[in-house]
């Protein structure tokens, strides 16, 4: 009966209040929805990656290397599955003949019936099958063919050959659209590979060999039987279920990082919900006083309106649950450029019951704070509404409330992340945030009420000290706009300063156009076609391909076998992905489990395997600076080893120091060297950078290709001068960084749509907060509007008070919003992107002018039936 | 007559704005069973807080408060609520009912924390009693002063209070309108033996009952 009458006496007490209970529960949920989308998405994406992952692989297992194999590798890989298929992959120009078009695509040279699973979706259908009968055809990307306006039955040029397109590839295995147009695919068969003159010493080809094993094989029993074998002769593997593994552990990853956006809208709601059963409780103080009187004890008046507090927030996770589970189908659709396969989209219930738990806790947890108010409400309270309750001692159990506050945002974010330090930042990170704006809205309140002037307008001087009225909201409002302003800034800030440094890459002074894979042979000729052309050669760089045959006198067997070399510093990075390495480290990045660091002996083994580019100069480029050691632009008398120069990072990661020796093997030559000096390189910057830099008078005479850097002034002159070049010099490469960056800007306005779809919950939820306030404060307002009327102000005055206290709030919310983004932004800048901070002030004024006027116009429309009614019917209805 | 209420030395002092303010100093007397008392005294005088603390709202800062036999002094809050809930009744000057409830709801509150299961008949006995049979499902705003009032006084007596505390109970009704009440509730209680002890400004009321209480500078006079 107790328990029942609890639950009874909340019912009745909400009966009245629906309205009102439904804002609480409106600011709750756009936070669920948005992260019942994202777990919804999330688990499609895990099911699609299970059931589909084998299409992304396209075999059984794939194997690649860097280099072609020996007659004893090639032995062992033919010994293995039961149907293979073999691949070389690499960049190179085409040329569409009859719109002479050129472009850097991504050769696939395939025999075979790769792939296993899945297929080559071809327009025609058939354009498939045709390619595989043999012949001289190609299967062209379809981004490539609208581009060129090619159509099968047209040519395309790949190196010395050319080949009759067969058909537009639609998809391929393991193809996104964003990896379609930053390189688009062309099949050819690689039977024509030795005729098209592209394999070349030095060309940075990818072997690939696929395989079927037969049904009912456990492949990962059998790969784990030739790991070692694999792992001696340094090729890459991967099977189906490293691909799930892979995968989804990036897509884990994304959406845990959305749900981490998410949560922000979710938070922004519970500071609403938490204002708002704040203001419930107050304007409920005389009738829970009453219940004392009747004899409710203090603990059941708490649960009354706890059983209250936990229904509103069950409702509104139902809803925000059941629109989840609707927005969820628009995820897939704002992401299809960053899937490599279609999703199937599915009511979780498993999501559901997660946004139900969620919104059950936080409603409870954010409700809690106002509630525990609720047992020191004296029965008193209901004789003397003037009562002045004597000062209390602080309520210990406050602090218990703060405590599992911290616990739900830090015990969230670590379901999301998995990891304590990044926790710990972005927890402290969040609740700095909310600080901070809850500190400068105070700050700028207490500026507000210093400036005020008696000489002012009394319309002005009343608008603004509304806004430090008794039970006023508005530190809660400026931080929920506020931080819907600051979110949203920060993006359009961001993305500012990332499409300047794009266009300052792209400004005339700088290169737009990259040649390599130039032949000494062609050196001079192409530069005598560039400055035909009319077009300036910025640099020219020769690039020869070594490798370490030992390091201190070490080989790869012997580094492997030392178990005493000391352990690498800890969070010792590859170094980033730089013009010398081959391809693969990239690749071997992603077979290592997540967070693992490599140790010097592996590292060193890599470091032996891996095909590196290097260069000579006497002089450091203005993108190095000399960190440890001393640069010696030019060698030695021969015998002495010769000084190079690594990059900083590079050292750190194959644990070399200054004065430690290396054997390098220059296409069959030895050279001993050691190492000189590290540099510190800024790999951001538009020119060649090389992780090992070899004086001058040591590799002049080694085989080598070179790289030229160019201008080209406009489209024409760009598409003029690839046709010139890759009509005489088919194997020379070229990438038009016009190109690359009108790429990035799509894929960066692509990532932008995703950030901003999901700030929008954060936003939406923002003036949710600001409607729901609005109305818990509209009594005060009607009391006080009645009092003016009463008094002789006109609709006009009353009208124009509440614009100005709007506004102010609008203007001030906007301001610490923007000042917040402003600083979030600076630091982006400067420590995550290290880039010059810059500020699109035309966005930001325009930002602080739709947040302004906005939250006018969202005041005002709740006042509106304030002031067209009689004063006494007001009374009447509202009191 | 036995004694329902005893005050002794009682005494009442309050911090304000930095300042000790004492209420209430050295109270001292006793009430009979089933009698009619009225509290006057001017405005600030202390004699809505000497209610308070009769009633078990408040607590005295010196003396002790005897109610039905028991020391209220030292009961913990939830032991004064059962005490209100099993002995108390209130009539407040501004009514005071529960805004989310009905008529109906607000007099069953009393009996639904007792656990009456005849809660809603006997509210419904009542409120016919009131003359409000046809309000049972209206809700506050939707009655008049006078209407709201008599609703508080079917409360009031829906547990059988031993005592009843009335607050200015026609402070903020008309005339004719508080003669109606007065004669309620001065009839409920001679029916059903109700101790009853009024605050209020009205002379005229207060001479109806048994004994005046005068109360001013927070002392008996």
């Amino acid at each position: 009966m107790k328990g029942r009458w609890l639950f009874l006496m909340a019912w009745r007490d909400s009966r009245r209040n629906r309205s009102r209970l439904f804002l609480f529960m409106a600011s709750i949920v756009c936070g669920i929805a948005a992260l019942v989308a994202i777990y919804s998405f999330g688990y499609d994406l895990k099911r699609s990656v299970d059931e589909q992952a084998a299409t992304l692989v396209g075999a059984d297992l794939s194997v690649n290397s860097g280099r072609p194999v020996n007659k004893t590798e090639r032995a062992f890989l033919d010994s293995l599955g039961m149907d293979r298929s073999r691949e070389e992959r690499f960049g190179s120009m085409v040329l569409f003949p009859r719109t002479g078009g050129t472009r850097l695509v991504q050769i696939r040279a395939l025999s075979g019936a790769f792939p296993y699973y899945g297929r080559l979706e071809t327009t025609p259908a058939s354009a498939d099958q045709s390619f595989r009968k043999g012949g001289r055809t190609a299967l062209v990307d379809n981004a490539l063919m609208l581009q060129f306006n090619a159509r099968p039955g047209d040519s395309i040029k790949v190196g010395e050959v050319t080949f009759l397109i067969a058909g537009a590839l639609n998809q391929a295995p393991g193809q996104t659209g964003i990896s379609s147009s930053v390189a688009p695919i062309v099949y050819i068969p690689l039977s024509y590979m030795a005729e098209t003159g592209l394999s070349q010493k030095g060309s940075r080809i990818e072997y690939a060999y696929y395989y079927k094993f037969p049904a009912g094989t456990d492949v990962e029993k059998q790969v784990k039987g030739i790991e070692p074998r694999l792992e001696k002769d340094d090729l890459r593997y991967e099977t189906v279920e490293m691909r799930k593994e892979n995968t989804g552990r990036f897509f884990g990853d994304l959406t845990n990082f959305l749900s981490l956006v998410g949560f922000i809208a979710l938070l922004l709601g519970c500071i609403g919900v938490a204002s708002a059963i704040h203001i419930y409780i107050k304007e409920k103080t005389a009738t829970i006083a009453i219940m004392r009187c009747l004899g409710v004890t203090a603990r059941k008046a708490f649960m009354i309106y706890l059983i209250e507090v936990v229904a509103i927030g069950l409702v509104g996770a139902i809803i925000g649950s059941a629109l989840g589970s609707g927005v969820q189908v628009l995820l897939p659709m704002v992401l299809k450029d960053f899937l490599p396969f279609a999703i199937s989209t599915r009511i979780s219930g498993r999501a559901v019951a997660q946004g139900l738990c969620l919104g059950g806790v936080i409603s409870v947890v954010f409700g809690l704070l106002p509630l525990l108010s609720i047992r020191k409400i004296p029965p008193l309270f209901a004789l003397r509404s003037s009562y002045e309750q004597q000062a209390r001692t602080g309520d210990p159990l406050k602090w218990l409330v703060y405590a599992l506050m911290l616990l739900f945002i830090g015990g969230f974010a670590y379901l999301q992340l998995g990891r304590w330090m990044p926790t710990i930042f972005f927890t402290l990170g969040v609740i700095g945030a909310f600080l901070i704006l809850a500190g400068v809205a105070r700050g700028l309140m207490a500026f507000v009420r210093i400036i005020i002037r008696p000489s002012w307008s009394y319309l002005l001087r009343q608008g603004f000290t509304n806004l430090y009225r008794p039970n006023n909201q508005t530190v809660i409002l400026m931080v929920a706009i506020g931080l819907s302003t600051a979110l949203i800034s920060i993006l359009f800030f961001t993305q500012g300063i990332l499409v300047k440094q794009l266009g300052l890459a792209g400004s005339n002074n700088q290169a737009n156009m990259i040649l390599f894979d130039i032949q000494s042979s062609q050196e001079k000729s192409v530069d005598s076609l560039t400055l035909k052309e009319g077009l300036p050669i910025l640099e020219r760089v020769p690039v020869i391909t070594v490798r370490i045959n030992s390091i201190n006198g070490k080989t790869a067997e012997e580094a492997e076998q030392d178990t005493i070399a000391p352990r690498a510093t800890a969070g010792a990075e590859a170094p980033p992905h730089s013009a010398d390495a081959s391809p693969r480290s990239a690749d071997a990045q992603s077979r290592r489990p997540a967070g693992a660091d490599m140790t010097p002996p592996r590292a060193q083994r890599r470091a032996f395997n891996e095909e590196l580019r290097v260069t000579y100069r006497s002089v450091l480029s203005t993108s190095e600076k000399i960190t440890a050691g001393k640069w010696t632009g030019q060698a030695g008398s021969a015998g002495e080893p010769v000084p190079v120069s690594l990059e900083d990072g590079y050292a750190r990661h194959i644990g070399v120091h200054v004065g430690d020796r290396i054997s390098f093997n220059v296409q069959g030559t030895d050279i001993p060297a050691v190492v000189g000096s590290l540099r510190k390189v800024e790999w951001g910057r538009m020119q060649t950078n090389f992780r090992i830099l070899f004086p001058a008078g040591v590799l002049e005479d080694a085989p080598q290709f070179h790289v030229l850097l160019t201008h080209t002034p406009n489209t024409e002159a760009a598409v003029r001068y690839q046709q010139a070049v890759v009509r005489r010099f088919p194997n020379v490469s070229i990438i038009d960084l016009g190109l690359i960056l009108a790429i990035l800007d799509q894929l960066l306005e692509k990532i932008n749509e995703v950030i901003h779809f999901m700030a929008a919950f954060s936003v939406v939820t923002g003036f949710i907060v600001l409607i729901a306030s609005v109305r818990n404060s509209k009594y005060q307002r009607i009391q006080e509007s009645v009092l003016l009327r009463t008094l002789g102000a006109v609709r006009r005055q009353v009208f124009a008070i509440s614009a100005l206290e709007y506004l102010f709030l609008g203007v001030l919310a906007a301001l610490t919003g923007l000042l917040l983004a402003l600083a979030g932004s600076w630091l982006l800048a400067r420590y995550l992107f290290k880039l010059p901070f810059t500020v699109d002030w035309v966005s930001a004024t325009g930002l602080f002018l739709v947040v302004s006027l906005l939250t006018m116009l969202i005041g005002l429309l709740n006042s509106r039936g304030i002031l067209n009614k009689p004063t006494l019917e007001i009374l009447r209805t509202e009191v | 007559m036995s004694t329902i209420l005893e005050l002794r030395n009682l005494g009442k002092t309050y911090q304000s704005a930095g300042k000790t303010l004492s209420v209430l100093q050295g109270i001292n007397f006793s009430i009979s069973a089933g009698s009619t008392n009225a509290i006057v005294g001017p405005s600030g005088s202390g004699k809505t807080t000497l209610l308070g603390i009769c009633a078990g709202l408040d607590r005295p800062t010196t003396g002790e408060v005897i109610l039905k036999d028991r020391s209220l002094n030292h009961l913990s809050e939830d032991q004064l609520a059962q005490v209100r809930n099993q002995y108390v009744g209130f009539v407040f000057q501004n009514f005071q009912l529960m805004a989310s409830l009905t008529a109906l709801e607000n007099v069953m509150v009393p009996l639904e924390l007792r656990g009456d299961r005849s809660a809603k008949t006997r509210s419904m006995e009542l409120l016919d009693r009131v003359g409000l049979r046809d309000r049972y499902h209206h809700y506050p705003v939707q009655l008049s002063g006078g209407e709201q009032q008599r609703v508080a006084m079917a409360r009031a007596f829906s547990n059988q209070p031993s005592i009843l505390f009335a607050d200015e109970p026609t402070g903020n009704l008309d005339a004719e309108t508080s003669d109606w009440i007065v004669q309620l509730l001065f009839g409920l209680n001679r029916e059903l033996g109700t101790t009853l002890i009024l605050v209020t400004h009205n002379l005229e009321l207060a001479a109806q009952t048994q004994r005046i209480i005068k109360v001013k500078g927070g002392v008996i006079i």
